[in-house]
């Protein structure tokens, strides 16, 4: 038997101390005094709770480099094609493509990426 | 302020990362999925309500399969090794992951316990995943397949709920097929509800209590393997 290290019920925060971590190393590797900003792509299909992530966000990034750093929630249409044609299959329809009967594919719609960071570095003089 | 010429200003420099926050999680899936094709191990993450009937479907596979195939399992939950416990009393080689919070299990859980003790040979582990329709589904743990379990009394529209649960099943089990007499289960439904979420519908349904079904749900697990066994009738 094993047991974990404990953390709030939800997964959105083991995704934010990800997220955190993964932060750390690109601050590092710029030299940066602090990190201004960080964008974050989540779909729909994600399995992601927004407000969750956020909350979590803000309760997890003090004492780390983002503890000022704004949180830039983006998002991503879902969009099932199918997996021959590339048809799209409109929005709460059967995942079959309507053109040529095969199973649909998700193109677009689950992202939990981190998109991009904004540093703070000091100039070299 | 700096030294040299009393400037105060830092740069806002723009760094384009676009990284997969499930990176980590999903390379150690990559390990445990190579572990087990270098045991010849079938991993089938199963998933479901608490509730659902994931234990009893695996009670039952254990009797189904006595004496043809060597069966474990990784039993998750928030507390307690009781289902672990049953599976083992059912003759199945099980391990428990207690995860005290979390909701899920991921990669990281599903190695530790993999390697924190000696495993018999198996050809199937089942990786009993933690009961909840919402989490479990977005972490590759380095199963071959995910399977589903839905019982008769959680509603026909319990996949339009959850579909990014559905989109990840290979498979469905409709569980607990013996009560069907006493409910309005509308399997049409069912049916059309798993069509708007999972591209490739796949159900069979069963009740652990009565073996109905369990046949068909075996000739599915067999066909995952690559020489199916000879299995006792």
């Amino acid at each position: 038997m094993i047991e974990t290290t404990w953390e709030p019920p939800m997964h959105e925060y083991g995704l934010v101390q990800a997220l955190l971590e993964r932060v750390e190393r690109e601050a590092s590797a710029h030299e940066a005094a602090a990190v201004h900003r960080v964008i974050v792509r989540i779909g729909p299909l994600a399995g992601v709770d927004r407000e969750l992530f956020a909350d979590a966000y803000r309760m997890c990034r003090p004492g780390t480099r983002c503890e000022d750093a704004e949180l830039l929630l983006e998002t991503e249409e879902v969009d099932w094609r199918c997996r021959a044609c590339n048809a799209a299959i409109p929005a709460g329809a059967a995942l079959v493509c309507p053109t040529c009967g095969w199973p649909a594919r998700l193109a677009g719609g689950d992202a939990i990426v981190l998109e991009r960071i904004e540093l703070e570095v000091r100039p070299h003089v | 302020m700096c030294d040299a010429c009393g400037c105060g200003d830092t740069n806002l420099v723009p760094v384009e990362v676009h990284a997969r926050l499930l990176e980590r999680n999903d390379e150690v899936a990559a390990h445990n999925r190579e572990h087990f094709r270098r045991r010849d191990v079938v991993a089938i993450n199963v998933m479901g309500s608490p509730g659902a009937g994931k234990t009893a479907l695996l009670e039952a596979t254990a009797r189904r399969l006595r004496g043809s195939r060597q069966l474990a399992a990784l039993a998750g939950d928030l507390a307690t090794e009781r289902d672990a416990v049953r599976l083992r009393t059912a003759g199945i080689a099980s391990s428990a992951i207690t995860t005290g919070q979390a909701c899920h299990l991921d990669a990281a859980m599903v190695h530790h316990a993999l390697h924190e003790q000696s495993w018999p040979r198996a050809d199937y582990l089942f990786i009993e995943n933690v009961g909840n329709l919402v989490c479990p589904a977005i972490y590759d743990l380095g199963q071959e397949m995910n399977v589903v379990a839905l019982s008769v009394t959680e509603g026909e529209d319990k996949p339009l709920k959850y579909p990014v649960m559905f989109r990840h099943a290979d498979l469905v089990v409709l569980t607990k097929t013996d009560l069907l007499a006493v409910l309005d289960f509308d399997s049409a439904a069912l049916a059309d509800a798993l069509a708007r979420v999972m591209p490739r519908p796949r159900l069979i349904a069963v009740s652990a209590r009565t073996g109905d079904g369990i046949d068909a749900w075996v000739a599915w697990l067999e066909g995952r393997r690559s020489e199916p066994a000879a299995v006792a009738s």
